[in-house]
């Protein structure tokens, strides 16, 4: 028993050993830093220097319109892209797992802009919004939908949109690649017996496989509305949260504050509530993936 | 599809005309003299460009080693080892990947300014690494629980030390997946780039492709042509990379993320 234990504690302490570089790395590069934003959003901290002055910025923040208007378009700008992702990676799921003609091929062409670094992927995007010269103006020029040049990214609605549809191309080819996972794991001879019992293509997908990846579904929807909600390089890119704002999310409006205008203290207090919002999300994350993990493990 | 691969395809052909047929408007379809111009004649507008390439494949590279410096013990340690806080600590790593680097930036910037290290490369290759960490963990930490147990314990009993069955039977059997999750690095920190070099380095012999380019972009007139032959330049490596690999890769993430 003693001999047991011992060898036990000497395990734990070669574990911990093993682990201490990457932990203290972490610790040193994302923990810490996490603290001393919240410490820095009690302070006026900016290049000059650093006072401790309370809750102002909070204060500040929370009173002031334009605050609350950059909070509320954060949601509507994730709400419309995450639903976007998913609705759009659900039927490519479908698509890709159909038995088409060179679906393997398409299944590693829906890939790219997952990979591709996105700030490059926007560059390209700049030119395709182009309001002279970019195909989406000329192809609406030419059909007369659009009656002369028109700069997707002048307007603050089209710029919005535009911002959205721009993000949604980042974010579904990760969607659609992990529903496709989660089909294929679906049990064969599910859709055999419902083939026997005369289900149709509509029945077999809303009762076989809509229930069974369920599960991904909600966890999908969660980490890609966490990830929508740090998106920065898009519209920063495309933007930069313009035209007047109008497409100034969080993110954007933290980074702007602290460190285009060196408001250390302001934008401290503007990361402590992405922060805020980040924990939540990452708690019903874990929870729900534990309670899976629970799930799985009782079958 | 459609939607997904246009932006490429025109990309790739704007980056073929000639520029006074791509600045008329209403847009023009066809163009006759397509040509492989703008992709020579790049490297002149862009002098920095043969730099801004090697920064990026520079900082990728040296982010991908340090990432598997610090990850393989851990990995490792997780995937052979019982002791307190195992499971949370994971649950803890994939929190981890849920904060963007934007909000630690305040901090990280007033550092990296005290230290006189803004504009260097180490400021963009420290705060990359710690943002790879997480998955780099869960995915080789799968690999390693694949090796079988039993070499080791015969090793064990032959007298090997821990760091030696460490270097002369786990690492040889995990190469493979050293290489996915090295690559996993390098392209992680190939496309995180941008944030980190918009946000601590203004010198532009330390600029990666991204933040080079964009640079360009602010100039007076853009030449598109040359600029989209220059996109597709920065893309290309990653994603013959990524072509090549793309099955392991995948692989490897949508069983550590949705794990199921």
């Amino acid at each position: 028993m003693n001999q047991k234990l011992k060898s036990y504690t000497a395990q734990t302490y070669i574990a911990y050993a093993l682990i201490a570089p990457a932990a203290l790395y972490i610790i040193l590069i994302v923990a810490w830093p996490l603290l001393e934003t919240i410490r820095l959003s009690f302070t006026n901290s900016s290049l000059a220097g650093e006072d401790y002055v309370g809750l102002e910025n909070y204060q500040k923040m929370f009173s002031s319109k334009k605050f609350n208007g950059i909070v509320t378009r954060t949601f509507v700008w994730m709400f419309f892209s995450v639903s976007l992702k998913l609705i759009i990676g659900l039927i490519g799921a479908v698509l890709l797992n159909a038995n088409l003609k060179g679906r393997s091929i398409f299944r590693v062409l829906v890939m790219p802009p997952w990979v591709v670094p996105i700030a490059i992927g926007m560059l390209g995007w700049l030119w395709l919004y182009n309001g002279y010269f970019g195909i989406i103006a000329g192809v609406g020029m030419r059909t007369g939908i659009l009656d002369g040049p028109f700069g997707f990214l002048a307007y603050k609605q089209s710029a919005f949109i535009s911002t959205i549809i721009a993000d949604v191309w980042v974010g579904t080819p990760m969607v659609t690649v992990f529903f496709l996972a989660a089909m294929q794991g679906v049990p064969r001879d599910l859709y055999e017996a419902a083939y026997c019992d005369g289900a149709s293509r509509w029945d077999r997908f809303f009762k076989i496989t809509l229930p069974q990846i369920t599960p991904v579904i909600i966890t999908m929807s969660l980490l890609s509305a966490i990830w929508t909600f740090n998106s920065f390089e898009i519209i920063w890119i495309l933007t930069e949260g313009g035209p007047r704002g109008s497409t100034t999310t969080l993110i954007i409006d933290t980074y702007k504050q602290a460190l285009g205008n060196y408001k250390f203290g302001r934008g401290a207090a503007r990361a402590v509530v992405v922060m805020i919002l980040l924990m939540l999300f990452a708690g019903f994350y874990l929870a729900l993936l534990a309670r899976i993990n629970k799930k799985i493990s009782h079958e | 599809m459609i939607f997904i691969l246009l932006p490429f395809v025109e990309m790739f052909y704007a980056s073929l005309r000639p520029l006074d047929h791509l600045f008329r408007s209403p847009y023009q379809f066809y163009s006759d003299d397509l040509s492989f111009w703008a992709y020579r004649e790049m490297w002149n507008t862009v002098p920095m460009l043969p730099r801004y390439i090697f920064n990026s494949f520079f900082l990728a590279s040296c982010v991908a080693i340090l990432t598997l410096v610090f990850v393989i013990p851990a990995a490792y340690s997780y995937a052979r080892f019982k002791f307190p806080f195992k499971n949370s600590s994971l649950y803890i790593l994939l929190a981890i990947n849920m904060f963007s680097g934007a909000v630690l930036l305040i901090p990280l910037y007033k550092v990296l300014r005290t230290f006189g290290l803004l504009n260097t490369y180490q400021a963009m290759i420290v705060p990359g690494v710690a943002f790879l960490i997480p998955t780099a963990i869960w995915l080789l930490k799968s690999y390693f629980e694949k090796i079988p147990i039993d070499l080791e314990e015969a090793a064990f009993v032959d007298g090997a030390s821990r760091l030696q069955i460490l270097r002369h039977i786990i690492a040889p059997l995990s190469t493979p997946g050293l290489v996915v999750v090295g690559i996993y690095a390098f392209i992680g920190s190939y496309a995180q780039q941008f944030l980190f070099a918009i946000t601590f380095n203004q010198k532009k012999e330390y600029m990666p492709i991204p933040s080079g380019l964009y640079e360009f972009i602010g100039y007076t007139t853009v030449k598109w042509n040359e600029m989209m032959a220059a996109s597709l330049v920065g893309i290309a490596p990653v994603l013959i990379i990524f072509l090549f690999l793309q099955k392991y890769i995948v692989a490897g993430l949508t069983s550590g993320a949705v794990k199921n």
